[in-house]
Formats: structure tokens, C-alpha cells, sequence
């Protein structure tokens, strides 16, 4: 039994998340390979070839690989698949966009999402928003998998001592083009990596009124996140949704400031190790979920949790 | 242009699911059920593009039994020409809406098809891209903005890191994402209106696919609770609990 991990990057390191994906392969059992497609990307099929449990790095390098178009990545991983039980991805953004392509070529069911391995054909994934956690068997010769990341520990990224090979190219599918790219850039830790996260909602008001956020998660060395509402109002990039259709996170410590709670929120942070809430109803959902609830105006008790740090 | 925008009847979003007593399903007796609410964003996406003047026709199209029809009525009351039902009582997977949507495909002859991004049940997120791979069409993912330009299609798409723009040959797939629009509210006089616009009803053996389902649901479970937790009275005391009791700062 072997699996094939599809590598997530940008063409120069290897993103965090395929280390978790590669987590998940190494549960189900057996050996694992991981795909490097890219474009000048050797220094990524390298880094991919010193992840521990690693056995070999395929590496397919051309100009049609380089921003990880599904129509050019599918039927290069469909091309290679043949002696693969198991083809995972992280639940990312670019693991969402192809891996269900990948499947559909393939005639294969997608299992999307997991959070735990029962056995090599059984899976344990969140359906209804985490209302409901399933247990799938899947009938198909082949496993499409995507791979939630917070549910599995990432594997060392050194240690290993694979052998990187080349692999074919399939040809460039002409379907779709690359045009351009508008990334949120911040000094703050990765949503999805931070070890601490303080997310905004509706209840901040502003995107000016977001440096209250800001400014409590910079003191905590923290990630900023927001509910839906405040990324629909503007306050924030699309970047930065915690929930249900946005990030899972699962950090150490979640701080949900002018959030209600709802089920679709909830989704995406209910498994943090510790959750604070501040928020000036009592009642909001919020607290339901929440560790410590602090009841209070947020423009008050934000900048005195500032302070009370500095202490 | 024609457009093709698929619905699917789920589970209302202000309605918390929870599994059967006994463990072996979703328990959805007498739960309110929508129009999956990624979809009714496609279904406006559609309609706008007509107004625009740029689409001779919007078709919605649903998969499931006979409840779908007013799933396709609220599509067509928002302002979708006419509706597809694809009837059947079986447990539909999204391999197997694909396959469905393939074959109506095949003889619609859309240039677009719209889809939601993700089902907001199955949680699965794979319809779509589906859709695309069987059609051999390019895929705009998680749009937020969907353009025509110079004979192709511009999608603008939430990705991980922020917005990416592709752009695709036609005909496409395009799946929503939240911020494409914002759908508009039913009008009484266009829920009148819906009912006399057609909608044909079609069965899965009349297209000739197998939907037998590739996953078997071993077990439906509640998610772990977590444990109650506790207010506390003000900052001083929240971080004191944050250092000292959580040990997380
Ligand atoms: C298909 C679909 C997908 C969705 N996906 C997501 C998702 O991924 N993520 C997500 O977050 N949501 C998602 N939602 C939206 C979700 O249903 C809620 O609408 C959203 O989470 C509400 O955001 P909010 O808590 O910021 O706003 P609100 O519910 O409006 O809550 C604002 C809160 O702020 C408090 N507040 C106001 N002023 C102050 C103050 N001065 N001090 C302290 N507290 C204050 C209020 O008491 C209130 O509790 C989705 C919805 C749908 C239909
Ligand atoms: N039974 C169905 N009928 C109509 N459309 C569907 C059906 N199942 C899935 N879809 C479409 O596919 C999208 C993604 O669904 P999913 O892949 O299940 O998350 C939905 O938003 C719908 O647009």
C-alpha cells in the first residue's frame, strides 16, 4: 500500500500544510511519496525530500505547473496514480480546487475534509457546519483524500532522505490562464499556523476600529482573524474567515471579540485548545463554546487586556 | 449565452443538525429545508449576467426527489426562465451530481454552468470541480467575481492567501464563493409569476447514469462537547486565568 501526497507551494518552499497532509498518509499505513509540481521549483522537491518518512519525491517541473491550475495538475496527478491507493491534499484552497478533479478523472468518490483514519478504505469526517462527525467507508479502488489540517500533527520537515525523480509533464491543458494574484500581506503568523488568534466580528464596526483587534493580537504575538460579517462589511480581507466556508484553525488559544457564535463560525474554531469571548451581550452563542467570557464593550475591555498584558 | 445553475435543497443554515439517536444518519425529520444558500449566489450571478444583456437564457437545475420542485420555483421566482428536475429518491454523492449535471449538460449545450461552492450538508466542496473534470471545461473555483472578456471568462477567487484571477476558455464551470453578490429577496408578484414558467422533470435511468453512492455512512456521531466554561467578572481576572489556570500566554 502506498500513498501519493500532493505537495502544496510556491515554487520556493513547501507549504506548512502539506506536512500534515503527509501526517494523515502516514496514518492510513504504508509508504508515501509526495508529488512537487511547480515551475522552477527544485528547491521545493528538495525540502519535500527531507520530510521525514518521505520514500521519493516525484517532481514535475514546467511553466504549466507553476500556480497549480486544476486543469494542468489533474491529469498530471491522474498520469501518475496508477500505483497509488491513496492520493491525498491538504483541505486547502488548492487542495479543494483539484483534488475533486483528480477524483471525477479517476471515477473515484472524494473524501473531503478528514479528521481521523479508521482504517485504509474508512474515514472520519465533519459534515452539517461539525454538527455531525461521519464515519465513511469508501467502496473505490483509489482514496481521494483531502486532509483537514488541524486534525493531524504535522511530520518533522527534516530528518528524512528521499530520492527526488523526475517525472513526466503531461501538456499544458489550454484551458486556463494565470492572470494575476493580490495576496494579503502581514507580519503576523498564518491564520491556520498561529499558535494564538484574535478574531473581529460584526461588533468592531469599522476596519479602522479593527486596530483594536490588531493591536491586542500584536501584544500576543497573535494572528488576526473575522467572523463572515466582518469580512462581507469590508472590515477585512476574505483572507483572513474563520468558519464553516472559510479557515479551520485550532490554535493553543482562540479570542472571539464581537463574534455572536454563530453554528457557521463555530465550525471553523470550535476545536481550539482554550476560547475566550468578549462580547456585550451576555447572551451570544458565543459564550456557549467559550473557555472564559468576559461580558463587556469591546472597545473598553480590548485596550485594557493591552494593558493588563504589559503587567 | 445560455446559463445552467445547479440548485440543491439542503438543510436550512439557521438549523443545527444533529445524527439519529441511533447513530446510523442525519436526523432531518421535520427540519427545515432551503435552497444551499452558495447556490442561490449562482442563481443571482446568473440572473445578473442576463440582465446585463449578456445571457439568452437561465436554467436551474435540481437533483433529488419531488421537494426539489420548490427549490427550482425559488430560482425561478428570483428570476431563472425555466427549471429542471432531476427526480429521484436515491442518496445523491457529488460524483453522482456531476454525472447527472453531465448528461443535462449534454443536452442543454450551456456555455456556463453555476454551481455553489460547497453544500452546506456534505460539507464536500467537490461538485464542480467534478462537473469540470467529466466535461473536459476549465474551472473557476470559489468565485467572488465572474467577468466576460474577450471571448473568454475572467474569475476573480478567494484563495488561502487573498484574490487570484484566472482567466478561462468557454464554456466553464464557475462555483460561488460569499462575496460574488449579494442574492435578492423573492417578490411576492415573482413567486406568482415562477409558477407558470416550465419545469420539466427528467429521471436518472431516462439519462442513462449510475449514482450508486461510493461512500457508506458507518456512523453518524455527535462532535465531542466541550466542557462548560466559565464568565469572569473583568480583564484583570482573564488574563490572571490566561497565565496561570489555561497557561496559554
Ligand atoms: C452559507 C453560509 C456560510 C457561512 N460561513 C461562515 C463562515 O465561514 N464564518 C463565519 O464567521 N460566518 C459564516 N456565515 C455567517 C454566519 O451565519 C453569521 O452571520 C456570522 O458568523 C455573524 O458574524 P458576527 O458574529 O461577526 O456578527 P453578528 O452575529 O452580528 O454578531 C456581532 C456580535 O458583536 C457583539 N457586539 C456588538 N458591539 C459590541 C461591542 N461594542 N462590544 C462587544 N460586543 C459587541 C454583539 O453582541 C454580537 O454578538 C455563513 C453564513 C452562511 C449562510
Ligand atoms: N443534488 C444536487 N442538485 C443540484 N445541485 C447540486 C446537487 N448536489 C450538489 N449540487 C451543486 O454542487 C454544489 C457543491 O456541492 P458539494 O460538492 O456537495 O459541496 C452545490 O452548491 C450545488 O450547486
Amino acid at each position: 500500500m502506498t500513498a501519493l501526497v500532493v505537495a502544496e507551494h510556491d515554487n520556493a518552499a513547501l507549504n506548512p500544510a502539506t506536512l500534515n497532509a503527509i501526517a494523515a498518509a502516514q496514518a492510513i499505513g504504508g509508504d508515501v511519496d509526495v508529488l512537487v509540481a511547480g515551475s522552477g521549483s527544485q528547491p521545493v522537491a528538495d525540502a519535500a525530500a527531507q520530510v521525514a518518512g518521505v520514500r521519493k519525491v516525484l517532481h514535475a517541473d514546467a511553466a504549466h505547473y507553476g500556480h497549480a491550475l486544476a486543469e494542468n495538475l489533474a491529469p498530471l496527478v491522474v498520469s501518475l496514480a496508477e500505483p497509488y491507493e491513496h492520493i491525498l491534499a491538504a483541505a486547502t484552497t488548492t487542495g479543494k480546487n483539484v483534488m475533486p478533479r483528480v477524483a471525477a478523472l479517476l471515477d473515484c468518490a472524494q473524501i473531503s475534509d478528514i479528521i481521523g483514519v479508521e482504517s485504509s478504505d474508512t474515514f472520519i469526517r465533519p459534515i452539517y457546519a461539525g454538527n455531525v462527525i461521519a464515519t465513511v467507508k469508501s467502496a473505490d479502488a483509489k482514496k481521494v483524500i483531502t486532509v483537514r489540517t488541524t486534525a493531524f500533527d504535522p511530520v518533522a520537515a527534516s530528518g528524512g532522505s528521499g530520492a527526488v525523480e523526475a517525472a513526466a509533464s503531461a501538456d499544458d491543458a489550454g484551458l486556463s490562464e494565470f492572470v494575476g494574484e493580490e495576496l494579503t500581506k502581514s507580519d503576523r503568523p498564518e491564520l491556520t499556523a498561529a499558535d494564538i488568534i484574535v478574531s473581529g466580528g460584526r461588533g468592531v464596526g469599522s476596519s479602522e476600529n479593527f486596530a483594536v483587534i490588531e493591536a491586542l493580537a500584536d501584544k500576543l504575538g497573535a494572528a488576526v482573524g473575522a467572523s463572515r460579517a466582518a469580512v462581507d462589511a469590508g472590515y477585512v480581507p476574505n483572507d483572513y474567515q474563520v468558519g464553516q466556508t472559510g479557515k479551520v484553525v485550532a490554535p493553543n488559544l482562540y479570542v472571539a471579540v464581537g463574534i455572536s457564535g454563530a453554528i457557521q463560525h463555530l465550525a471553523g474554531m470550535k476545536d481550539s485548545k482554550v476560547i475566550v469571548a468578549i462580547n456585550k451581550d451576555e447572551e451570544a452563542p458565543i459564550f456557549g463554546v467559550a473557555d472564559y467570557g468576559l461580558v463587556g464593550d469591546l472597545f473598553k475591555e480590548v485596550p485594557a487586556m493591552v494593558e493588563a498584558l504589559d503587567k | 449565452m445560455k446559463i445552467l445553475v445547479a440548485v440543491k435543497r439542503a438543510i436550512d443554515y439557521n438549523v443545527k443538525a444533529r445524527p439519529k439517536a441511533d447513530g446510523s444518519a442525519v436526523d432531518l425529520a421535520n427540519v427545515k429545508m432551503s435552497m444551499n444558500p452558495f447556490d442561490e449566489i449562482a442563481v443571482e450571478e446568473a440572473i445578473r449576467i442576463q440582465e446585463a444583456g449578456n445571457a439568452s437564457e437561465t436554467i436551474a437545475v435540481s437533483i433529488g426527489p419531488k421537494q426539489c420542485q420548490e427549490t427550482l420555483r425559488t430560482a425561478m421566482a428570483m428570476g431563472v426562465d425555466r427549471g429542471i428536475l432531476v427526480e429521484t429518491d436515491e442518496e445523491i454523492q457529488p460524483l453522482a451530481a456531476a454525472k447527472v449535471l453531465k448528461a443535462v449538460i449534454e443536452k442543454e449545450q450551456p456555455e456556463l454552468v453555476l454551481l455553489g461552492k460547497q453544500a452546506i450538508d456534505d460539507d464536500s466542496n467537490q461538485t464542480g470541480q467534478m462537473l469540470a473534470a467529466l466535461l473536459g471545461w476549465p474551472q473557476g473555483t470559489f468565485a467572488c467575481g465572474v467577468a466576460l472578456a474577450d471571448g473568454g471568462l475572467e474569475v476573480r477567487r478567494e484563495i488561502d492567501g487573498g484574490i487570484q484571477t484566472v482567466k478561462l476558455k468557454l464554456p466553464a464551470v464557475v462555483t460561488s464563493d460569499l462575496r460574488l453578490n449579494e442574492p435578492r429577496y423573492v417578490k411576492l408578484p415573482n413567486i406568482m409569476k415562477a409558477k407558470k414558467k416550465p419545469l420539466d422533470t427528467l429521471t436518472v435511468d431516462e439519462l442513462g447514469v449510475d449514482v450508486t453512492p461510493r461512500l457508506t455512512l458507518l456512523k453518524a456521531a455527535e462532535p465531542p462537547a466541550r466542557q462548560g466554561g466559565i464568565k469572569v467578572p473583568d480583564v484583570a481576572t482573564l488574563v490572571d486565568k490566561l497565565r496561570n489556570e489555561a497557561k496559554v500566554i
